[in-house]
């Protein structure tokens, strides 16, 4: 069934008219050309395709578009402001916590939801709030070390 | 001669000629200095000339100062993530005295780049280092000359910094690369040896670097095969036999054909459906209705290491010594063993993807892809077009590992686009992914080896079936050896495997190291020794010496007999030139069988290294990523039939496996740079079954070691 939807993408207001069942990764990647959230499984195993809800991690492969209806979505294009990249994205270019780079904006992503919840999380909050993102390049040490990175810069360097 | 370590995968390749003559070629690149060179190593030219196929032309890579200073190296390799894009350009920059960032890599087009052969097997540095590097020393010498012109000077008077050839004795006397080739056309082919740099004048090479692409990646601009768009587009989804040999017998897409906006294809073996939306092509690939003959299962996962001996090829010998009936003769304790290994996935995080635009006699191909001038071959004789009409972009590729090689993807997305009319886009689905995959294939390898009163290995019978020659050779001081290769990854034995099989990141050494440590620990342990202290009596080999006492200070290990109970483990190997040692310390439930692998010390010696920061990365990725296949990956299979479908039931390495890494890497500036990529992987079975050994006494012969395999493998 076709319906509008109505949300923020990346700070902008859209509405698009479109079958509610469509899952928001194809959505996103089609109709809005925000190639930056990848397909990796389509069934919710590698977390490539997560983007923000509500400030909260999701996998889009698995959201109907109908459930962002009124919400607020962040892709990975929308994580820099004004030019000035999250710290994120700053940690994990510094600690080259990337080698093909495909599965990064997931990770980065999923980092967010974890810092955003948990500002001053253990190695083992990491690892175990990390652990349903694949990378197949086994970047994971230099993510953890990128994460804990951004921690302390969003903390204001404590 | 171990030729499958050089030899080509199954290409079908070699000699397609370049797409343009050399004389058109120049004139297309503009004004500058250019130098040609080629790029090979001399075993493979020596190949291609022993089956009468000389090189395409007398270059194969290219590097040119443009008009502006700018430098662009022109390679047919490809980034896959494995840092070539930034350790080729830091050579490049080094030895032209140019800063990194006027550097720029131009990349795996078929239409800008001469031929390549593919991006695998570690030797991208390896064998495009050298002549790059010579290359740049060329090009150097002849701006030098041309400032000698310019400034007036003698050129052994001029030095180069920056990009900016000075009067070593005028400091003032000074001119630009860019204001050189202002205006200029030189064009020169690299000849015999060019002076290079000495190590120790180097400052950019040897000094970390970060990833150039990194920051394309973190704000999701960089774009991947599937991320490209063009007016008109439709994904595609294919319709898939249930099991590999499984034959079509009847099929109706009159369902799909319901679903709005659906545009059928049937051609042959390929019957698709198109569609602008890719969940609708899904939709209508659903309502397809079609009946399938499956062949009949000879093999499954539990009985195909008795087949793979039954229907093995004769044994090609690698290498041999002394008169092993003398070895057994003199041997006090004999131990004969089998070790097995799985089918293993490539399992990139990004499936193989293809965009293709057909117009009128040209076509276009982007493509993951590791090695796009095959593609190119491909696509042409598919779609009947001269091969100077196709083209093949290899935008950012999502990993390989040795899986993208082999073009499936590329030439279905070219036929559905000369059948629609339309650019098609082709994204395999996990499934596919699974299904298609050329696995790492399994092997067996049945090792009997003695050992005399003194500990001294007297006797070493090696024979590996199905994985490859890759790293079967020992290096242990063994006077009376042999090692058999039967059937390997590259020479397909009619069959053997029931789906495909291929290269997988160190291919064949992973399988070869993990049986050959295994047993020399399982003898260090029968002569009751430390097996680091049973490496060190049965080696002569000053590299492999070196590497393991580096990892033995790094990990602090102490001399115990196995086992220990404190679960450490050790192993060597060797692989594309590069020297490893690895030290691992696990924790194994006894109950479950669950082992937690909590540290691994890793030592290279990889000759010169470009790229230390590079280096560390790829030996930390070669780490984890080595966890996978040692404790759980393996294919389910029945036949043909591929029962992994999705990451639920084929484990890779997570967050949470990762162990505490510690990487070391010896520098060695006045030896050739080897490989990088692969080599750290090769060790992980061994180390990890030595230290489950220690910790438990479990000696588990078969990988991936799982807890089943552990707990039955318990004393
Ligand atoms: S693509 Fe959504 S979780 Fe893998
Ligand atoms: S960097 Fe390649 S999958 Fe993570």
């Amino acid at each position: 069934m076709s319906k509008t939807i109505r949300f923020k993408l990346n700070g902008q207001a859209k509405s698009l008219t479109v079958d509610r069942e469509r899952m928001l990764l194809w959505v996103l990647r089609t109709d809005f050309g925000l190639t930056g959230t990848k397909f990796g499984c389509g069934e919710g195993c590698c977390g490539a395709c997560t983007v923000l809800v509500n400030n909260e991690a999701v996998r889009s492969c698995q959201l109907p578009v109908k459930d962002v209806d009124g919400k607020k979505v962040t892709t990975i294009e929308g994580l820099a402001k004004n030019g000035d990249l999250h710290p994120l994205q700053k940690a994990f270019i510094k600690h080259d916590a990337l080698q093909c780079g495909y599965c990064t904006p997931g990770m980065i992503l999923n980092a967010y939801d974890l810092l955003i919840k948990n500002s001053r999380p253990t190695l083992k909050e990491i690892k175990d709030g990390m652990d349903e993102n694949l990378c197949r390049c086994a970047s994971y040490q230099r993510i953890v070390q990128a994460i804990q990175d951004a921690a302390r810069e969003m903390r204001g360097g404590r | 001669m171990k030729d499958d370590e050089y030899l080509d995968l199954d290409f079908k390749d070699i000699g397609i000629l370049p797409p343009l003559s050399r004389r058109e070629f120049l004139k297309l690149l503009g004004g500058g200095v250019v130098i040609l060179f080629s790029v090979g190593d001399p075993l493979i030219l020596e190949a291609q000339r022993r089956r009468g196929e000389a090189l395409p032309d007398d270059f194969n890579a290219f590097l040119r100062i443009g008009e502006d200073g700018r430098v662009s190296c022109f390679t047919g390799k490809v980034e896959l993530g494995q840092g070539v894009i930034t350790s080729l350009a830091q050579m490049l920059a080094d030895e032209l005295e140019v800063p990194l960032d006027v550097v720029d890599m131009v990349m795996g087009d078929t239409d800008l780049c001469p031929y390549d052969r593919g991006t695998y097997g570690s030797m991208t540095t390896r064998f495009f280092g050298p002549p790059l590097r010579a290359a740049a020393a060329e090009a150097r010498a002849v701006l030098i000359e041309l400032a000698a012109e310019h400034l007036q000077a003698s050129p052994s008077q001029l030095k180069v910094k920056e990009g900016v050839v000075y009067h070593e004795s005028q400091r003032q006397k000074k001119v630009s690369y860019a204001q050189l080739t202002k205006g200029k056309k030189i064009a020169r082919r690299l000849k015999g040896e060019a002076v290079l740099e000495k190590p120790s004048d180097f400052t950019i090479v040897g000094k970390p670097v970060l990833h150039r692409d990194a920051m394309e990646k973190v704000t999701g601009k960089a774009k991947f095969a599937g991320d490209l768009r063009e007016p008109g587009m439709l994904y595609a989804r294919i319709l898939r036999p249930p099991a590999h040999g499984a034959k079509l017998t009847s099929v109706d897409t009159s369902g799909a054909k319901k679903v709005k906006g659906t545009r059928v294809i049937e051609d042959d073996d390929l019957i698709a459906v198109l569609h602008e939306d890719p969940e609708q092509a899904a939709e209508a690939l659903k309502q397809i209705q079609a009946q399938w003959m499956k062949p009949v299962v000879k093999v499954d996962e539990k009985n195909i290491f008795g087949h793979l001996i039954k229907v093995a090829p004769e044994g090609d010998v690698v290498s041999e010594g002394g008169n092993l009936a003398k070895g057994e003769e003199i041997s006090k304790v004999v131990v004969e063993e089998t070790y097995l290994d799985g089918y293993v996935a490539h399992a990139t995080i990004e499936t193989h993807t293809a965009l293709a635009k057909v117009e009128g006699d040209k076509a276009t191909i982007w493509a993951s892809t590791q090695t796009p001038f095959p593609l190119k071959g491909d696509v042409a004789s598919v779609l009947g077009l001269p091969e100077k009409n196709v083209r093949i972009i290899p935008p950012f590729v999502g990993g390989g590992f040795g899986g993208k090689t082999r073009n499936q993807q590329g030439v279905e997305a070219a036929r559905l686009a000369k059948l629609s009319g339309k650019p098609v886009q082709v994204t395999w689905t996990r499934a596919e992914e699974f299904f298609y995959d050329t696995f790492r294939p399994a092997a067996v390898v049945k090792i009997k080896a003695g050992i005399n009163g003194s500990a001294l290995v007297t006797l070493w019978d090696y024979g590996v079936y199905f994985a490859g020659s890759r790293g079967s050779e020992h290096f242990y001081d063994i006077p009376h050896h042999r090692t058999m290769a039967f059937g390997s990854v590259w020479r397909r034995t009619p069959g053997s495997h029931p789906f495909g099989t291929g290269a997988w990141r160190a291919p064949a050494n992973n399988t070869n190291t993990f049986a050959r440590e295994s047993h020399i620990n399982i003898m260090a342990a029968k002569a009751g020794i430390d097996p680091l202290e049973f490496r060190l009596k049965n080696l002569k080999d000053k590299r492999m010496i070196r590497v393991l006492k580096a990892a033995a200070k790094k990990f602090g290990w102490k001399p115990a007999k196995a086992p220990s109970g404190r679960g450490y483990g050790i192993a060597g190997g060797r692989d594309s030139g590069t020297y490893l040692a690895h030290m691992a310390e696990v924790e194994v439930d006894k109950k479950t069988g669950q082992v937690k692998v909590k540290r691994v010390v890793c030592a290279q010696d990889m000759g010169l290294c470009i790229n230390p920061a590079g280096a560390k990365i790829q030996m930390e990725g070669c780490i984890t990523m080595g966890l996978g296949y040692a404790l759980k990956e393996d294919i389910h299979f029945k036949g043909g039939e591929i029962f992994d479908l999705n990451f639920d039931t084929y484990e890779i390495p997570r967050f949470s496996w990762t162990p505490k890494i510690e990487t070391i890497v010896i520098d060695d500036r006045e030896a050739t740079p080897q490989g990088g990529g692969e080599p750290a992987i090769v060790c992980m079975g061994a180390v990890i079954a030595e230290a489950i050994y220690d910790a438990v006494g479990a000696r588990v012969f078969q990988m991936p070691m799982t807890p089943e395999r552990i707990k039955a493998a318990m004393p």
